[in-house]
C-alpha cells in the first residue's frame, strides 16, 4: 500500500484544480455511487472514474498494483454475488467497488500532501472552536497516511517470523510482538515531532 | 551555552515476575557540567545512560532533580523556546522524517517556523540542497538509501537554524561512505554541536569528551585520556 | 495530557541495562507534557486500524466480512484509555470517508456511509472510548484478573454500542424486521467474543511493556 505516496510529475487540469473541489467531487461521486441501482448506472460511474484517470494520466501499471488487494476483493465479491443473485449485481458490486477506489486514488495522485494538509486543515477550521487546532488535525492525517504503510510491513514481517517457526496459526503470536513494535515506533514518532518543533 | 546542575533522571520500570510492582530506577545522573565548547562528544556502553543525556540538553526528558539550561533557558519551564534554540538528529531518520518527499518533510519544518507557504518550497530545496539532495528532493523518501534519509533528517533539522546540534549516534545505521558524509556534514556546521557516538573517531575529533558509564559521568575532558579511560573500560567483559 | 519517556529504549529494556536500582530517595520521574506523545500515538493507532481493516479479510458471505478491524478499535480503546483512544478512531473514520481506502476490503469515501455495515464503523469512536474507559478499571484489578478484566472491558464496548448501532443501521439498510436483523448481526458475535480475548491478552501485553502509556489518566 502506498496511499499517498506517490511520486508525480505530470501536470494536468487536475492537479491544478483546487483541493476542496476534488474533495466535493469525490464526496459527490459517492453518493452517486449508493443512490443509483442498475448496471447502466454503475457502468456509467465507473467510465467517469475511468476517464477522470485518463485526464489525470494516471501510469496505469502502479496504479493497477497500487489497487491489487482491491481487485483480488472486487474478483471474489463479484463471483460471489454472480452466483447468488446473478450477472447484473455482480457487475454493479465490481463497477461501484473501483469507481470509488478509482476516483480516490486520482484524487491523491494529483493532490501533493502539503496541499492536502492545508486543505485538510482549512476544512477543520471550525473544530477550532471545540480546542482542536486545524494544523493538528491535517498532521494527524499526514500521520495516518505515513504510518499505514509502515505498520503493514510489520506486520509482514513478525507473521514471516512466525511463520518460520511454524506457529503461525497462532494469532497472539505476531499480534503482540506488532503492536508492541507499533507502539515503540509510535513513541519514537511523537518524540521526533516534539523534537523537531513540530508539535510542542 | 548548555549547564546542567544536578541533573537525576529516574523511570518507571515494570517489576519483576508477572505480578512484581513497578519500581523507579535511576538512568542518569546526577550530573553537573557546563557545555561551551563547539565539538562535544559523548560515549559510553548500550544502556549506559548517554541518550538519556543527549534528550535532557533539549527537553526530551525532563530532569526529576536539578535543572537544565539552555542559553539560560530551563527546559523544563521553557520547553517549546529550547527546543527551538536546540535542533535533535536521532539515530534512525525513519521515526524523524514525517512527510512522503523530502521536499514536503523539510517544508513541514518551516511551516511550524511560520515561513509563509509559497516561500516554504524554495528554502525548503535550498536547505537540502546544501546536504546534496537537491537531485532527489521530489522522489518519495522510502526510494532514498539509508544514509540519504539521514541527510533528510539532518536538512530538516538545520532549515529551522538551531544554535545547538544534538546528535544521538547519528552515523551508528549508516556504512562507511555514508558516515563519511555526515561526519564532513557535521563537522563543517557553524553550530555548536553535541554528539553520542560510538565512533571513537569522531569523538577524538571533538573539543571535549564525556564518557558515561551505569548511569554517571565518569570520565570529562580532552579526547585523548577520556577515550583511554572508556578504552579500559570497555576492556572488561559485559556483565 | 501527561506523558512521560524515559529513554530510547522501552522501559521493559531499561530494567535489563546496567542502570543502578534506585535508593530509597530516588526522586519521582517527571512526566513531560507531550502533545506531540499523544498526536503520534492517535495517528500511529488509527492507520493501524486501517490495516486490520484491509488485512486479508475471512469470507463469510455476508453483507460484513470478518477482519481484525474490531480487534483493532477495542485494542486501541485499552490501549489508549478513552480519550486518545476514540480520538484515534474519529480520525480513522474521517481519513475513511475523505476518501483514503482504509475500511474494510480497502474501500473508502462518503459512499462507505449508505452501505448496510456504515452502523458498525460509525459505533467504532464510542467503542474505543468504552472500552478505554472500562480498560482504566481494569488497569486496578489484581494482576491475574487484569486480562479478564480487560475482556470485560472489550465486551462492554461490542454489546453497548458496536453490536446495537451496526444491527440497527444493517436491519434499516436492507428493509429487515427486528429479529431478522438481530439474527443477521447474531453471527459476528462469536467472532467479536473471540477478537476480545485476542485485544484484551494483546493489550495487557503492551501496558506491561509499556507501564507509563495510561499513567495520570
Amino acid at each position: 500500500m502506498t496511499l499517498l505516496g506517490a511520486h508525480r510529475t505530470a501536470r494536468t487540469p487536475l492537479d491544478r484544480a483546487p483541493v476542496g473541489a476534488k474533495l466535493a467531487g469525490l464526496a459527490l461521486l459517492g453518493v452517486a455511487v449508493v443512490a443509483t441501482r442498475g448496471v447502466p448506472a454503475s457502468l456509467g460511474l465507473l467510465a467517469l472514474a475511468v476517464a477522470a484517470a485518463a485526464v489525470a494520466a494516471l501510469p496505469a501499471r502502479p496504479t493497477l498494483r497500487g489497487m491489487l488487494p482491491v481487485l483480488v476483493t472486487a474478483v471474489l465479491a463479484g463471483a460471489y454475488q454472480a452466483w447468488a443473485r446473478g450477472w447484473g449485481p455482480a457487475v454493479e458490486v465490481v463497477a461501484n467497488l473501483l469507481t470509488l477506489v478509482l476516483a480516490a486514488a486520482v484524487v491523491t495522485a494529483t493532490t501533493p500532501a502539503d496541499r492536502l494538509l492545508d486543505g485538510l486543515a482549512r476544512a477543520a477550521r471550525p473544530l477550532r472552536r471545540v480546542g482542536v487546532p486545524p494544523d493538528l488535525v491535517a498532521l494527524a492525517v499526514a500521520l495516518v497516511l505515513r504510518t499505514v504503510p509502515e505498520i503493514a510491513r510489520t506486520v509482514h514481517e513478525v507473521r514471516d517470523a512466525a511463520r518460520a517457526r511454524g506457529v503461525e496459526r497462532d494469532p497472539r503470536v505476531w499480534l503482540t510482538p506488532a503492536v508492541l513494535r507499533v507502539v515503540g515506533r509510535a513513541r519514537d514518532l511523537g518524540e521526533a515531532l516534539a523534537a523537531r518543533g513540530i508539535v510542542d | 551555552m548548555i549547564e546542567l546542575d544536578g541533573a537525576v533522571v529516574t523511570a518507571y520500570a515494570p517489576g519483576e515476575g508477572r505480578r512484581g510492582a513497578e519500581r523507579v530506577v535511576t538512568l542518569l545522573g546526577p550530573v553537573t557540567a557546563t557545555l561551551t565548547e563547539r565539538r562535544v562528544a559523548v560515549v559510553g556502553a548500550n544502556g549506559s545512560g548517554k541518550s538519556t543525556l543527549a534528550r535532557l540538553l533539549n527537553g526530551l526528558t525532563l530532569p526529576s532533580a536539578g535543572s537544565v539550561r539552555v542559553d539560560g533557558l530551563d527546559t523544563a519551564r521553557d520547553g517549546a523556546a529550547v527546543r527551538r534554540r536546540v535542533g535533535f538528529l536521532f539515530t534512525d531518520p525513519d521515526a524523524q522524517v514525517v512527510m512522503p518527499t523530502p521536499v514536503e518533510d523539510v517544508a513541514l519544518s518551516l511551516r511550524r517556523l511560520g515561513v509563509p507557504a509559497r516561500e516554504r518550497d524554495a528554502r525548503a530545496r535550498e536547505a537540502l540542497a546544501r546536504v546534496g539532495l537537491a537531485s532527489r528532493a521530489d522522489l518519495p523518501v522510502r526510494a532514498l538509501s539509508g544514509g540519504q534519509r539521514q541527510l533528510l533528517a539532518l536538512a530538516a533539522v538545520l532549515a529551522t537554524e538551531p544554535a545547538v546540534l544534538v546528535c544521538d549516534e547519528p552515523t551508528t545505521l549508516l556504512d562507511l561512505r555514508w558516515r563519511r558524509v555526515v561526519d564532513a556534514l557535521l563537522a563543517d556546521l557553524p553550530q555548536q554541536v553535541v554528539q553520542v557516538t560510538h565512533d571513537l573517531d569522531a569523538a577524538a575529533r571533538a573539543d571535549r569528551v564525556l564518557v558515561v558509564d551505569a548511569g554517571r559521568v565518569v570520565h570529562d575532558g580532552a579526547p585523548g585520556p577520556a577515550l583511554d579511560a572508556y578504552r579500559a573500560l570497555m576492556a572488561v567483559e559485559p556483565a | 495530557m501527561s506523558e512521560h519517556r524515559p529513554d530510547a529504549v522501552p522501559v521493559a529494556d531499561a530494567a535489563v541495562a546496567p542502570s543502578h536500582a534506585a535508593p530509597a530517595t530516588a526522586p519521582a520521574p517527571v512526566a513531560r507534557t507531550s502533545v506531540a506523545t499523544d498526536v503520534a500515538l492517535v495517528a500511529t493507532f488509527a492507520a493501524f486500524v486501517a490495516v486490520c481493516a484491509v488485512l486479508p479479510a475471512i469470507p463469510t458471505g455476508g453483507a460484513v466480512p470478518i477482519t481484525l478491524q474490531t480487534f483493532g478499535v477495542v485494542l486501541t480503546g485499552l490501549v489508549l484509555g478513552p480519550r486518545r483512544g476514540a480520538l484515534a478512531l474519529l480520525l480513522y473514520v474521517a481519513v475513511g470517508l475523505a476518501g483514503v481506502p482504509v475500511f474494510s476490503g480497502a474501500t473508502g469515501g462518503l459512499g462507505v456511509l449508505a452501505s448496510p455495515s456504515a452502523g458498525y464503523l460509525l459505533a467504532f469512536p464510542a467503542a474505543a472510548a468504552i472500552a478505554g474507559g472500562f480498560g482504566l478499571l481494569a488497569r486496578r484489578a489484581p494482576a491475574w484478573w487484569r486480562v479478564p478484566a480487560l475482556f470485560g472491558a472489550a465486551t462492554a464496548a461490542s454489546l453497548l454500542v458496536v453490536h446495537p448501532l451496526g444491527i440497527a443501521v444493517m436491519g434499516w439498510r436492507l428493509g429487515l424486521s427486528a429479529s431478522e436483523a438481530l439474527a443477521a448481526g447474531a453471527v459476528f458475535l462469536p467472532g467479536d467474543l473471540i477478537k476480545n480475548a485476542l485485544a484484551a491478552v494483546v493489550a495487557a501485553a503492551a501496558l506491561r511493556a509499556f507501564p507509563d502509556l495510561l499513567r495520570g489518566r
